[in-house]
Protein backbone atom coordinates (compact mmCIF):
# COMPACT_ATOMS: atom_id res chain seq x y z
CA UNK A 1 0.00 0.00 0.00
CA UNK A 2 1.13 3.53 -0.79
CA UNK A 3 0.83 5.71 2.30
CA UNK A 4 1.18 9.50 2.35
CA UNK A 5 1.72 11.04 5.77
CA UNK A 6 1.31 14.80 6.08
CA UNK A 7 2.57 16.86 9.00
CA UNK A 8 3.30 20.52 9.61
CA UNK A 9 4.93 20.62 13.02
CA UNK A 10 2.07 20.11 15.49
CA UNK A 11 2.44 17.53 18.26
CA UNK A 12 -0.33 15.31 16.94
CA UNK A 13 1.46 15.18 13.57
CA UNK A 14 4.65 13.90 15.19
CA UNK A 15 2.64 11.28 17.11
CA UNK A 16 1.08 10.19 13.82
CA UNK A 17 4.56 9.97 12.30
CA UNK A 18 5.87 7.71 15.04
CA UNK A 19 2.90 5.35 14.86
CA UNK A 20 2.93 5.25 11.09
CA UNK A 21 6.64 4.56 10.87
CA UNK A 22 6.22 1.66 13.30
CA UNK A 23 3.29 0.27 11.33
CA UNK A 24 4.92 0.66 7.94
CA UNK A 25 7.99 -1.21 9.14
CA UNK A 26 5.79 -4.19 10.01
CA UNK A 27 3.38 -4.07 7.09
CA UNK A 28 5.84 -3.46 4.27
CA UNK A 29 3.91 -0.44 2.99
CA UNK A 30 5.55 2.32 0.96
CA UNK A 31 5.66 5.58 2.89
CA UNK A 32 6.08 9.13 1.66
CA UNK A 33 6.23 11.90 4.26
CA UNK A 34 5.00 15.33 3.19
CA UNK A 35 6.21 18.30 5.23
CA UNK A 36 3.51 20.96 5.11
CA UNK A 37 3.48 24.70 5.67
CA UNK A 38 1.68 25.25 8.95
CA UNK A 39 2.68 28.66 10.31
CA UNK A 40 0.41 28.23 13.37
CA UNK A 41 2.74 25.62 14.91
CA UNK A 42 5.77 27.89 15.21
CA UNK A 43 7.98 25.05 13.95
CA UNK A 44 9.78 25.72 10.67
CA UNK A 45 9.46 23.24 7.80
CA UNK A 46 13.23 22.69 7.96
CA UNK A 47 13.00 21.68 11.62
CA UNK A 48 10.04 19.41 10.89
CA UNK A 49 12.01 17.79 8.09
CA UNK A 50 15.02 17.20 10.33
CA UNK A 51 12.83 15.56 12.95
CA UNK A 52 11.17 13.39 10.32
CA UNK A 53 14.55 12.23 8.99
CA UNK A 54 15.72 11.40 12.51
CA UNK A 55 12.56 9.43 13.28
CA UNK A 56 12.88 7.45 10.04
CA UNK A 57 16.52 6.73 10.71
CA UNK A 58 15.87 5.57 14.28
CA UNK A 59 13.22 3.17 13.01
CA UNK A 60 15.31 2.00 10.06
CA UNK A 61 12.48 2.89 7.66
CA UNK A 62 13.15 4.16 4.15
CA UNK A 63 10.75 6.87 3.06
CA UNK A 64 10.87 9.83 0.72
CA UNK A 65 10.45 13.16 2.49
CA UNK A 66 8.91 15.93 0.40
CA UNK A 67 8.36 19.57 1.21
CA UNK A 68 4.97 20.88 0.04
CA UNK A 69 4.81 24.62 -0.34
CA UNK A 70 1.67 26.71 -0.21
CA UNK A 71 -1.74 25.91 1.19
CA UNK A 72 -1.21 22.69 3.14
CA UNK A 73 -4.60 20.97 2.78
CA UNK A 74 -5.04 21.41 -0.97
CA UNK A 75 -1.43 20.55 -1.81
CA UNK A 76 -1.56 17.35 0.23
CA UNK A 77 -4.83 16.23 -1.37
CA UNK A 78 -3.50 17.02 -4.84
CA UNK A 79 -0.32 15.03 -4.26
CA UNK A 80 -2.28 12.04 -2.98
CA UNK A 81 -4.62 12.04 -5.96
CA UNK A 82 -2.16 12.77 -8.77
CA UNK A 83 0.32 10.15 -7.59
CA UNK A 84 -2.18 7.43 -6.73
CA UNK A 85 -1.70 7.06 -3.00
CA UNK A 86 -4.04 4.64 -1.22
CA UNK A 87 -4.20 6.49 2.05
CA UNK A 88 -3.45 9.85 3.66
CA UNK A 89 -2.40 9.77 7.33
CA UNK A 90 -2.45 12.80 9.59
CA UNK A 91 -2.49 13.77 13.25
CA UNK A 92 -5.89 13.31 14.86
CA UNK A 93 -6.17 16.54 16.78
CA UNK A 94 -4.95 18.28 19.87
CA UNK A 95 -6.46 18.32 23.32
CA UNK A 96 -7.71 21.47 25.00
CA UNK A 97 -6.96 22.07 28.69
CA UNK A 98 -10.28 20.33 29.44
CA UNK A 99 -9.44 17.36 27.27
CA UNK A 100 -11.66 18.27 24.33
CA UNK A 101 -10.25 17.09 21.05
CA UNK A 102 -10.05 19.62 18.23
CA UNK A 103 -9.21 18.36 14.76
CA UNK A 104 -6.72 20.68 13.07
CA UNK A 105 -7.72 22.93 10.20
CA UNK A 106 -5.53 21.09 7.69
CA UNK A 107 -6.88 17.68 8.73
CA UNK A 108 -10.42 19.00 8.51
CA UNK A 109 -9.84 20.18 4.94
CA UNK A 110 -8.28 16.87 3.96
CA UNK A 111 -11.05 14.76 5.53
CA UNK A 112 -13.72 16.72 3.70
CA UNK A 113 -11.98 17.03 0.33
CA UNK A 114 -9.82 13.98 -0.30
CA UNK A 115 -11.16 11.15 -2.45
CA UNK A 116 -8.73 8.64 -0.94
CA UNK A 117 -9.01 7.12 2.52
CA UNK A 118 -7.88 9.41 5.32
CA UNK A 119 -6.64 8.11 8.66
CA UNK A 120 -6.42 10.45 11.64
CA UNK A 121 -4.11 8.97 14.27
CA UNK A 122 -5.15 9.45 17.86
CA UNK B 1 -4.35 27.51 18.51
CA UNK B 2 -6.84 26.29 21.10
CA UNK B 3 -7.72 29.62 22.73
CA UNK B 4 -9.33 32.67 21.14
CA UNK B 5 -7.10 35.42 19.78
CA UNK B 6 -9.49 38.05 21.08
CA UNK B 7 -12.20 38.26 23.73
CA UNK B 8 -15.25 40.53 23.76
CA UNK B 9 -14.46 44.02 25.03
CA UNK B 10 -17.68 44.39 27.00
CA UNK B 11 -17.72 42.54 30.32
CA UNK B 12 -20.69 40.32 31.17
CA UNK B 13 -22.22 39.92 34.60
CA UNK B 14 -22.77 39.94 37.45
CA UNK B 15 -23.58 36.28 38.04
CA UNK B 16 -24.75 35.05 41.41
CA UNK B 17 -22.07 32.78 42.89
CA UNK B 18 -22.82 29.52 44.70
CA UNK B 19 -24.09 28.30 47.08
CA UNK B 20 -27.66 28.57 45.84
CA UNK B 21 -30.70 26.36 45.67
CA UNK B 22 -33.41 26.38 43.04
CA UNK B 23 -36.38 24.38 41.87
CA UNK B 24 -35.84 22.85 38.45
CA UNK B 25 -38.43 22.57 35.67
CA UNK B 26 -39.70 19.31 37.12
CA UNK B 27 -40.16 20.45 40.68
CA UNK B 28 -36.92 19.05 42.10
CA UNK B 29 -34.97 21.19 44.54
CA UNK B 30 -31.33 21.27 43.49
CA UNK B 31 -28.35 22.80 45.25
CA UNK B 32 -25.46 24.49 43.44
CA UNK B 33 -22.19 24.37 45.33
CA UNK B 34 -18.47 24.47 44.68
CA UNK B 35 -16.73 21.10 44.64
CA UNK B 36 -15.84 20.05 48.16
CA UNK B 37 -18.56 22.02 49.95
CA UNK B 38 -21.41 19.52 50.08
CA UNK B 39 -20.59 16.09 51.50
CA UNK B 40 -18.55 15.27 54.60
CA UNK B 41 -15.36 14.65 52.71
CA UNK B 42 -13.98 15.35 49.27
CA UNK B 43 -13.46 11.66 48.52
CA UNK B 44 -17.22 11.12 48.85
CA UNK B 45 -17.88 14.03 46.49
CA UNK B 46 -15.45 12.61 43.98
CA UNK B 47 -17.28 9.26 44.17
CA UNK B 48 -20.63 10.99 43.58
CA UNK B 49 -19.16 12.85 40.61
CA UNK B 50 -17.64 9.69 39.15
CA UNK B 51 -21.02 7.98 39.61
CA UNK B 52 -22.67 10.66 37.46
CA UNK B 53 -20.13 10.12 34.69
CA UNK B 54 -20.32 6.31 34.94
CA UNK B 55 -24.05 6.64 34.24
CA UNK B 56 -23.65 9.39 31.62
CA UNK B 57 -25.43 8.82 28.31
CA UNK B 58 -22.69 8.22 25.68
CA UNK B 59 -24.84 10.14 23.18
CA UNK B 60 -24.24 13.26 25.27
CA UNK B 61 -20.47 13.07 24.94
CA UNK B 62 -18.94 15.90 22.97
CA UNK B 63 -15.50 16.38 21.44
CA UNK B 64 -14.14 13.33 23.21
CA UNK B 65 -15.27 14.20 26.74
CA UNK B 66 -16.28 12.82 29.10
CA UNK B 67 -14.16 9.79 28.19
CA UNK B 68 -16.29 6.75 27.48
CA UNK B 69 -14.81 4.18 29.84
CA UNK B 70 -14.50 4.06 33.60
CA UNK B 71 -10.74 4.23 34.11
CA UNK B 72 -10.39 7.03 31.55
CA UNK B 73 -13.13 9.05 33.28
CA UNK B 74 -11.23 8.80 36.55
CA UNK B 75 -7.93 9.86 35.00
CA UNK B 76 -9.65 12.73 33.21
CA UNK B 77 -11.37 13.95 36.40
CA UNK B 78 -8.20 13.71 38.47
CA UNK B 79 -6.47 15.94 35.93
CA UNK B 80 -9.23 18.52 36.36
CA UNK B 81 -9.81 18.33 40.13
CA UNK B 82 -6.82 20.58 40.80
CA UNK B 83 -6.56 23.75 42.85
CA UNK B 84 -6.23 26.01 39.82
CA UNK B 85 -9.59 24.84 38.41
CA UNK B 86 -13.07 25.88 39.53
CA UNK B 87 -15.83 23.28 39.79
CA UNK B 88 -19.50 23.80 40.58
CA UNK B 89 -21.82 20.84 41.08
CA UNK B 90 -25.61 20.63 40.94
CA UNK B 91 -26.82 18.27 43.67
CA UNK B 92 -30.13 16.45 43.98
CA UNK B 93 -29.73 15.41 47.61
CA UNK B 94 -26.54 13.35 47.55
CA UNK B 95 -26.48 12.62 43.82
CA UNK B 96 -24.72 14.82 41.27
CA UNK B 97 -27.07 16.09 38.55
CA UNK B 98 -24.58 18.33 36.74
CA UNK B 99 -20.98 19.50 36.73
CA UNK B 100 -19.50 22.72 35.37
CA UNK B 101 -15.78 23.41 35.09
CA UNK B 102 -13.36 26.29 34.49
CA UNK B 103 -9.78 25.21 33.80
CA UNK B 104 -6.93 27.65 33.18
CA UNK B 105 -5.08 27.52 29.87
CA UNK B 106 -1.51 28.65 29.28
CA UNK B 107 -2.56 32.24 28.59
CA UNK B 108 -4.38 32.91 31.86
CA UNK B 109 -7.80 32.52 30.26
CA UNK B 110 -10.15 29.71 31.33
CA UNK B 111 -11.79 27.00 29.26
CA UNK B 112 -15.36 26.20 30.28
CA UNK B 113 -17.33 22.98 30.01
CA UNK B 114 -20.62 21.83 31.46
CA UNK B 115 -22.21 18.39 31.74
CA UNK B 116 -25.78 17.69 32.83
CA UNK B 117 -26.90 14.12 33.49
CA UNK B 118 -29.61 13.00 31.08
CA UNK B 119 -32.23 12.75 33.86
CA UNK B 120 -31.87 16.48 34.48
CA UNK B 121 -31.74 17.83 30.94
CA UNK B 122 -34.48 20.08 29.62
CA UNK B 123 -35.25 21.34 33.12
CA UNK B 124 -33.24 24.56 33.20
CA UNK B 125 -30.39 22.99 35.18
CA UNK B 126 -27.70 23.90 32.64
CA UNK B 127 -28.52 27.60 32.72
CA UNK B 128 -28.51 27.74 36.51
CA UNK B 129 -25.31 25.72 36.69
CA UNK B 130 -23.36 27.80 34.19
CA UNK B 131 -24.46 31.06 35.82
CA UNK B 132 -23.30 29.76 39.20
CA UNK B 133 -19.97 28.69 37.68
CA UNK B 134 -19.45 32.13 36.13
CA UNK B 135 -20.31 33.69 39.49
CA UNK B 136 -17.72 31.47 41.20
CA UNK B 137 -15.22 32.35 38.46
CA UNK B 138 -15.76 36.08 38.82
CA UNK B 139 -15.31 35.78 42.58
CA UNK B 140 -12.02 33.99 42.00
CA UNK B 141 -10.81 36.76 39.68
CA UNK B 142 -11.36 34.95 36.37
CA UNK B 143 -11.76 37.43 33.50
CA UNK B 144 -11.50 35.65 30.15
CA UNK B 145 -13.57 32.52 29.53
CA UNK B 146 -13.79 30.50 26.32
CA UNK B 147 -15.19 27.24 25.04
CA UNK B 148 -15.64 25.23 21.90
CA UNK B 149 -18.88 23.54 20.89
CA UNK B 150 -19.88 21.36 17.98
CA UNK B 151 -21.70 23.47 15.41
CA UNK B 152 -24.75 21.18 15.31
CA UNK B 153 -25.23 21.33 19.08
CA UNK B 154 -27.91 24.02 19.00
CA UNK B 155 -29.17 23.60 22.59
CA UNK B 156 -25.66 24.08 23.95
CA UNK B 157 -24.98 27.07 21.68
CA UNK B 158 -28.27 28.66 22.79
CA UNK B 159 -27.29 28.12 26.44
CA UNK B 160 -23.91 29.78 25.95
CA UNK B 161 -25.36 32.70 23.99
CA UNK B 162 -28.01 33.14 26.66
CA UNK B 163 -25.40 33.85 29.33
CA UNK B 164 -23.44 36.21 27.10
CA UNK B 165 -20.91 34.18 25.12
CA UNK B 166 -20.06 35.55 21.68
CA UNK B 167 -18.82 33.50 18.75
CA UNK B 168 -15.14 34.28 18.13
CA UNK B 169 -14.31 31.65 15.50
CA UNK B 170 -16.72 29.86 13.22
CA UNK B 171 -14.51 28.53 10.43
CA UNK B 172 -13.89 24.99 11.66
CA UNK B 173 -15.81 21.89 12.83
CA UNK B 174 -16.31 23.52 16.20
CA UNK B 175 -17.56 26.96 17.10
CA UNK B 176 -15.34 28.88 19.45
CA UNK B 177 -17.10 31.23 21.86
CA UNK B 178 -15.76 33.66 24.44
CA UNK B 179 -16.93 35.92 27.23
CA UNK B 180 -15.29 38.54 29.43
CA UNK B 181 -16.43 38.39 33.05
CA UNK B 182 -17.19 41.62 34.85
CA UNK B 183 -14.96 41.97 37.91
CA UNK B 184 -16.78 41.47 41.18
CA UNK B 185 -17.50 44.82 42.79
CA UNK B 186 -15.92 45.33 46.17
CA UNK B 187 -18.27 46.56 48.93
CA UNK B 188 -19.95 49.74 47.74
CA UNK B 189 -18.67 52.93 49.30
CA UNK B 190 -20.86 54.28 52.05
CA UNK B 191 -22.97 57.27 51.09
CA UNK B 192 -22.91 58.61 54.60
CA UNK B 193 -20.35 61.31 55.25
Amino acid sequence: MQVLLGLGGSDDGFRALERTVARVAGAGDDLVVAVLDNPTTGVSPADVEARVEATLEDAGVEAAVRRLEGDAGPSLVELAETEGFDEIVMGGGEESPLGKIAVGRIAEYVVLNATVTVTLVR
Amino acid sequence: MMAPDAFPDEPTGPFEPPPRTFEDGRGRTLALRRYGETLDDVAAERRALVAMYDDFDPADRAQGIPPSNGPAVRTWLDGLLVDAAIHVLAWDEDAVAGHAILVPDRTGAYELAIFVHQDYQGAGVGTRLIRALLGAGAEAGVERVWLTVERWNRPAIALYKGVGFETTEAASFDLEMALRLAPVATSPPSEDP
